[in-house]
């Protein structure tokens, strides 16, 4: 009897810990993001009147600005990526679209600050189109420019993936009844392309539009002046340099108003694609052997291909003509790459640990937690991580001095922005594992260590692995946070990027850039190696 | 004797309602047509879902508030009865120990449990390694090696071919016969409860519509439900 009632215990136990846990995790993360927020709050009350939107002409023109460049990327991006996707979708068997369509997926791997010196090594003022026209073209890509190019470089890809997927999802049955019924190739797009890509236009659309109108490293890089100055450029300027917390507050409060309310707008108009069954057999379609077809879609792939090829080419090839042995011997580099590499490993444990300690509540748990868990990680996706940051350095810069915080600050924030990403890959595994072995582990009574030792982790490794380095390359790749609390005692290899690029150290800046390059995506395809090879 | 009283549980429009009491050591066999309730009622037993109402007992001892592990009952599905990335031995030892604490008479009685299904020389292999037959062979031993005294088969050879079906139910039923097992078998096929079980039931609308010996069982001609699921024959 007694060692029933310890079993009950134990059981009692076994289901209460992950819900401990997993409170805890939600409590931390309600903790940093409220207090940001309470900070701004409190400031913009009793500080700072939020009226001044109106009438200060400056600030008007920052938030119209934002919008502004948010709208033209979004709407250059797309417009591309649809005829694009098609011409890959049409032509689905050319030498090299595999690699091609790889090349596509880089963008999204690398660093913001990556993909600027990228745009810079073929846009730039020593870039290669400059060389190339001489002073016949010579134009200068900071400003709006600059920041469209780099967006385009950016969402480009990323929006041209997404919409071929779709694509490539329309049932094989229907280019059979297309071919029956000979359809031309206008028809094709209208009745069986088009509906497609408009139920998902929306969500990349909004998507596209969300990762411009946060792009700190790219405004703050490309930017290069007063008039072309995003918030969160802004809010950066206000706390680094004009030291005015007060007009950070403001900022901070008007990013977050757009960011939510955006966030609303796509919520109404975000849906998923309805599961279309299918055969699976590779059909050629009707519209793609024809020689006008093959043309300009071939040209399309082309042209893209180049925007988004050459840019990283030059990367490497500036990257490789600086001295990059001197770099790596020169201490400061070495004690950034290190900083930077324990930074990463630490935010990107924390990410794990409290996506796990999460999505592990979720599972076998009443929905009204599982709610909460994923309004929680949204929740972090809408605050900009520049808002987030400057929340915690207007409310710790009362207690001291705010850079010898940095560390933890770092760490903590940069774990919450890998948060959705993690909470993205691992949920989905995390549930269908659930689904498989629930019954069976809940009645051999496997719980805790052991099941985490025998079961979780053996069965959820790869998602484990690639959230893992997913957490870490968006750290280790992160200057937002570190923009604002980085100083002399710590910095960070990005922050020391910007810095030499600030410096017109152009040379070491292109290295550097490769280094992070090469680190982020060693990081990415050993996570990747290391859960395929695992039985 | 199990004992279900009066166990209420609904799920989405259907309410189920289940009583039954059987004697220990009775080879219980369930049929009856798609969401009638019959894996609903091997899970209630197992506790892997919550009665609204209503009390389970396994001779005399009530058993409805326990959590699964604690149920004397042991359980095999018909799919994902084991865990893929582990050896065969390692799927049977957690029927022993949660955390494969394992003594050496604990490690005897998995060879045992093996070579009793059968696959004495398969203990290192990986179930995928293993054909569907095989797999279920494994279930099976883990069984014999957590020593409940309810056996609980949710159409655990539903994937099986006819012959290996057979065999199967003939191995089961030697198991059953040999621990002086509780056994209850949801099966899709009547001949499965015609050839094995003692008793047969048959479920509709979440109820428990008839239950019989299973000679007895099969001569009924009065029940509409059952006729009608037999169809014509």
């Amino acid at each position: 009897m007694a060692q029933g009632n310890e079993q009950i215990m134990s059981d009692q136990r076994a289901k209460t810990l992950p819900r401990i846990a997993g409170f805890s995790a939600l409590f931390f993360i309600a903790l940093v993001t409220f207090g940001a927020f309470a900070a701004l709050a409190t400031r913009a009350t009793t500080g700072f009147p939020l009226s001044e939107i109106f009438t200060d002409a400056y600030l008007g023109q920052v938030i119209i600005f934002t919008l502004w460049q948010a709208t033209l990327s979004s709407v250059i991006s797309i417009g591309l990526a649809i005829p694009t996707a098609r011409a890959f979708a049409r032509q689905s068997a050319f030498t090299g679209r595999d690699s091609l369509l790889k090349l596509f997926a880089l963008p999204l791997a690398l660093p913001a600050l990556v993909g600027v010196l990228a745009v810079l090594g073929l846009w730039g003022r020593s870039g290669w189109i400059n060389q190339l026209t001489g002073d016949l073209l010579s134009f200068s890509i900071f400003g709006l420019p600059g920041i469209l190019i780099a967006h385009v470089f950016f969402n480009l890809p990323l929006a041209t993936r997404l919409f071929l997927s779709s694509l490539e999802r329309i049932p094989v049955e229907n280019w059979r009844l297309a071919s029956q019924l000979q359809m031309p190739a206008g028809s094709i797009f209208k009745f069986i392309e088009w509906p497609v890509l408009k139920t998902v236009l929306p969500g990349i659309f909004a998507l596209v539009f969300m990762l411009c109108l946060t792009s700190f490293t790219i405004v703050l890089t490309l930017g290069g002046g007063p008039s072309s100055t995003t918030l969160e450029v802004a809010i950066y300027q206000s706390l680094r340099f004009d030291f005015d917390p007060g007009r950070a507050v403001t900022l901070a409060v008007i990013q977050l108003a757009i960011t939510l309310i955006l966030l609303a707008i796509s919520f109404r108009f975000t849906k998923t694609l309805p599961d279309m069954a299918s055969l699976k057999s590779a059909m050629p379609r009707p519209d793609a052997g024809t020689l006008s077809a093959r043309f300009f879609d071939l040209g399309l792939i082309i042209i893209a291909g180049c925007f988004v090829a050459l840019p990283l080419l030059a990367l490497v090839l500036d990257g490789l003509s600086a001295d990059l042995f001197k770099l790596l011997t020169t201490p400061a580099v070495l004690k950034a790459i290190t900083t930077s590499i324990i930074l990463a490993l630490v935010a990107a444990i924390l990410c794990l640990a409290l996506c796990w300690a999460m999505l592990k509540a979720i599972v076998d748990q009443n929905s009204f937690y599982a709610k909460l868990v994923s309004f929680a990680s949204s929740v972090i996706l809408v605050m900009p991580v520049i808002v987030l940051g400057s929340g915690w350095f207007i409310l710790l810069h009362r207690f001291g001095d705010v850079f010898s915080f940095a560390p933890l600050l770092v760490i903590i924030i940069n774990a919450l922005m890998a948060l959705p990403f993690a909470h993205r890959i691992l949920g989905p595994a995390l549930m269908e594992a659930s689904l498989k072995h629930g019954r069976l582990v809940t009645s051999l009574g496997i719980t805790g260590w052991a099941r985490f030792r025998l079961i979780d982790f053996p069965v959820l490794k790869k998602p484990l692995l690639l959230a893992f380095a997913f957490a870490m390359a968006l750290s280790l790749g992160d200057l937002g946070v570190i923009a604002l609390f980085g100083s002399e005692q710590i910095t960070t290899l990005p922050l020391l990027l910007f810095k030499s690029l600030g410096s017109y150290r152009t040379h070491d800046a292109q290295g550097l850039a490769l280094l992070l390059a090469i680190a982020c995506l060693l990081i990415l395809y050993t996570a990747d190696k290391l859960s395929r090879s695992s039985r | 004797m199990l004992i279900l009283k009066n166990l209420e549980y609904a799920y989405e429009q259907t309410r189920f309602d289940f009583s039954l009491s059987i004697e220990q050591g009775s080879f219980l066999a369930i049929i009856g047509p798609s969401g009638s309730g019959k894996s609903t009622l091997l899970d209630l037993i197992a506790g892997f879902i919550s009665p609204e109402s209503g009390e389970i007992s396994f001779n005399n001892t009530v058993f409805n508030q326990l959590s699964p592990a604690e149920r004397p009952v042991s359980m095999v599905f018909q799919e994902n009865n084991l865990f893929t990335h582990l050896d065969v031995e390692t799927n049977v030892a957690l029927g022993i120990s949660p955390n494969l604490k394992l003594s050496q008479s604990d490690r005897n009685s998995i060879t045992d449990a093996l070579q009793r299904v059968g696959l004495g020389d398969y203990s290192k292999r990986l179930p995928g390694e293993l054909s569907g037959g095989e797999r279920q062979r494994v279930a099976l031993a883990r069984t014999l090696v957590r020593k409940k005294p309810l056996l609980l088969l949710d159409e655990p050879f539903a994937a099986l071919g006819p012959a290996l079906r057979t065999q199967m139910l003939a191995l089961v039923k030697e198991l059953h016969e040999e621990k002086n097992l509780t056994t209850l078998l949801v099966s899709h096929q009547p001949e499965d409860a015609r050839s094995t079980a003692s008793h047969t039931a048959f479920l509709d609308n979440g109820q428990i519509e008839v239950l019989a010996e299973t000679e007895k069982f099969f001569a009924i001609k009065d029940n509409k439900a059952l006729r009608d699921y037999q169809g014509s024959a």
